[in-house]
């Protein structure tokens, strides 16, 4: 035990000498939280619109009005004639033209019946969708508004509930992301290699040589790492409270158990890394081409398994940050507790054990 | 006996890296490789210090098979690889700590073992590793390697790369330990160094060429060898070469090495010869023969007899 405790300070003095990784360690978290958190976001804030209005009446100003009021749009300008509608878009002055027709508040009296075009820029297709789902949630609004003294004989009216994230904030999904990305790149990229560094160095050698056991050093060079990732994951979670008002609906000790769980998981990949790779630059090409790929993509954090080929659905069930970010989300957002996702923590305790085993078992104790 | 090794052999691919190596080292003995580089002594203490397994033959270190008891071995050996291998980030006093601790002891328990080597380099022990001189960084790991206690310690080219006065301290060093009863295996490349083990073994190309004392094995200098120089050094190689009656002639320090296919050569024939083609400031004479001047007769006739 003597040896081991000994073997952990070692670790300690060299990571705490290593300013370059220290940066990397603490600050990767802060900058990528705060990138995905503010910049990144699928949702819309004031974009520019263009109204081309051919009737100029008072129900098409009560609803220009009503538009101009959300806080989702500005008008930018008014457009007068079908043909200044391409140039706008092409400027790119306007990400949608509002086109109402002729006579449109006399037809919807006579009529029953008027018609307005939404044109909206699908070169960005999300916020082309966005867009033209809020412009039409507010033309509902207002249409609901104008017949609540007409009694209609059937009338389907759909109340839509967004469960767990209401006012649908991106900063929600990223925050789980994030830390799961973090979790896994830091941990099994800085393990990989310090111990390849030992390698590299040629202290392998002489380590080999010590009555140290494989399993020693292998748990030795985790123990200061879990730690390590324990803060990030806390830093993560604080920033996610505290600067984007993100609510922790779960259990904290049980989010905690989780991530721990998962950071062990990312550090004995490191370590399956570091047994493969000989020196400090291999293992962290590895790292990074192997695990933050199919960590950002196929883990669900970005793109929804759900919608992805059969194929990649497969293949990601192998990926260990998949179980993580369902379970994490499901704490986080939805406040359920281990009888929820315990099949996931299943998962990922197995996978973690099996990572373990294979490093203990591939780990070399000799030279070749 | 300290250490065994019975037919030793071990190649990379195709490479033969060693070639049935045996011979035995006496229990607080300071026995020397003596080779070039790329002679195999690396694999050699590789195998002995169980960081390599060998294809063929036996060995033994403290009385442990190298393969089947590697962990006892790894208990009572110190090893000192050739590429400095300590933590460059860690200062003295903490990298001497680590290495007593993974031994389960501490620096006080062996403190008199180390001493005479480590006071010289404890007003450094709060400088990083990295940090110090190379005469300074081979104390440190000489020191970390005996911290505790070995039965057996392993020198892979300790004074590669240390300058001359740190060198010999080194071996006045090693010296010293071997009174305490610790056998030695070391290695170098300088053949001076040779002349200070109890026993050597010549090795290249993966080949023992001779094991003696460095005394006999210059005695067994089978000629005559004397001491050329002129003032064009490089000329003066390239005409002894064309000399009929030159065995061998390599520059050694200011002279040329020379020695003769005949026993009954005369230094006044050379004299002649080398005049002949307009050398001036000649000198002839004999002198005595080095571990180095046999090391390079050996290596001779064996790729002589390689390539027969």
């Amino acid at each position: 035990m003597k040896r081991f405790i000994g073997f952990i300070k070692k670790e300690f003095y060299h990571i705490s000498r290593d300013k370059r990784s220290l940066f990397i360690l603490f600050g990767m978290p802060i900058v990528q939280v705060l990138l995905f958190g503010f910049a990144i976001t699928n949702e819309i804030n004031k974009v520019d619109i263009a109204i081309l209005d051919h009737s100029k009446d008072a129900t098409t100003k009560e609803i220009i009005n009503r538009i101009a009021a959300s806080k989702y749009f500005s008008i930018k300008q008014f457009i007068h004639h079908e043909t200044a509608i391409e140039s706008a878009f092409k400027k790119g002055e306007v990400k949608a033209v509002l086109n109402f027709e002729k006579d449109f508040g006399k037809k919807m009296v006579t009529e029953d019946q008027a018609t307005v075009q939404i044109l909206a820029d699908a070169t960005d297709p999300n916020t082309a969708n966005t867009i033209s789902n809020y412009i039409r949630s507010i033309l509902q609004t207002y249409t609901a508004e104008v017949n609540k003294n007409i009694q209609l004989a059937y009338q389907i009216e759909p109340k839509t509930h967004l469960a767990y994230n209401p006012t649908l904030k991106s900063v929600y999904m990223f925050v789980p992301g994030v830390m799961t990305v973090i979790l896994m790149l830091v941990s099994a990229m800085m393990t990989s290699i310090s111990i390849t560094r030992e390698k590299e160095l040629g202290t392998m050698e002489v380590l080999l040589v010590s009555p140290l056991k494989p399993i020693q050093v292998i748990v030795g060079k985790v123990v200061p790492y879990v730690f390590l990732s324990i803060i990030n994951a806390i830093i993560i979670v604080v920033l996610g409270i505290f600067v984007f008002q993100m609510p922790i609906q779960g259990n904290l000790f049980l989010l905690a158990a989780e991530s721990v769980l998962f950071i062990i998981n990312a550090l004995s990949l490191g370590i399956l890394i570091s047994t493969i790779a000989a020196t400090q630059q291999t293992a962290m090409m590895v790292s990074l081409m192997g695990l933050m790929l199919p960590v950002i993509l196929l883990s669900g954090f970005i793109f929804p398994v759900s919608s992805m080929p059969t194929i990649l659905q497969i293949i990601s069930n192998i990926v260990p940050a998949k179980w993580f970010i369902i379970i994490i989300k499901g704490i986080m957002l939805k406040g359920v507790g281990l009888a929820y996702v315990w099949k996931e923590t299943l998962i990922l305790l197995g996978m973690t054990l099996f990572f373990i085993a294979l490093s203990v078992k591939k780990y070399k104790i000799r030279l070749e | 006996m300290s250490i065994t090794l019975r037919n030793i052999s071990k190649s990379y691919g195709p490479a033969k890296a060693l070639n049935d190596i045996s011979f035995n080292v006496e229990q607080g003995e300071l026995f020397g490789l003596i080779g070039p580089d790329g002679a195999g002594k690396t694999t050699l203490f590789r195998i002995l210090t169980t960081l390599l397994i060998q294809e063929e033959g036996e060995a033994t270190v403290a009385g442990y098979d190298v393969i089947t008891d590697y962990k006892a071995i790894r208990n009572h050996v110190g090893y000192m690889p050739g590429k400095f291998s300590l933590y460059q980030d860690l200062t003295v006093e903490e990298n001497l700590n680590f290495f007593a601790t993974i031994f389960d002891t501490t620096i006080d328990e062996n403190y008199d073992l180390i001493k005479d080597i480590y006071v010289q380099i404890e007003p450094f022990k709060n400088r990083k590793a990295g940090k110090l001189s190379g005469g300074m960084k081979q104390k440190l790991a000489l020191s970390c390697a005996l911290i505790h206690k070995p039965k057996v310690l392993f020198l892979d080219e300790p004074t590669t790369g240390v300058d001359p006065v740190s060198r010999k301290e080194f071996w006045e060093m090693l010296k010293r330990l071997q009174q305490k009863n610790i056998t030695i295996l070391v290695s170098t490349p300088y053949m001076d160094e040779a002349e200070l083990c109890d026993r050597i073994a010549l090795i290249t190309d993966g080949q023992i060429l001779e094991i003696n004392t460095p005394h006999s094995i210059i005695d067994a200098f089978p000629k005559k060898i004397y001491n050329v120089r002129a003032s064009e050094t490089y000329r003066l190689i390239q005409d002894l070469e064309s000399y009929p009656n030159t065995h061998s002639a390599y520059p050694f320090g200011e002279y040329v090495h020379f020695t003769s296919r005949h026993s009954n050569f005369s230094p006044e024939d050379l004299m002649t010869f080398l005049k002949g083609k307009q050398h001036t400031g000649i000198e002839i004479f004999e002198t005595i023969p080095t571990i180095e001047d046999t090391f390079m007769e050996l290596s001779n006739t064996n790729t002589l007899a390689t390539n027969a």
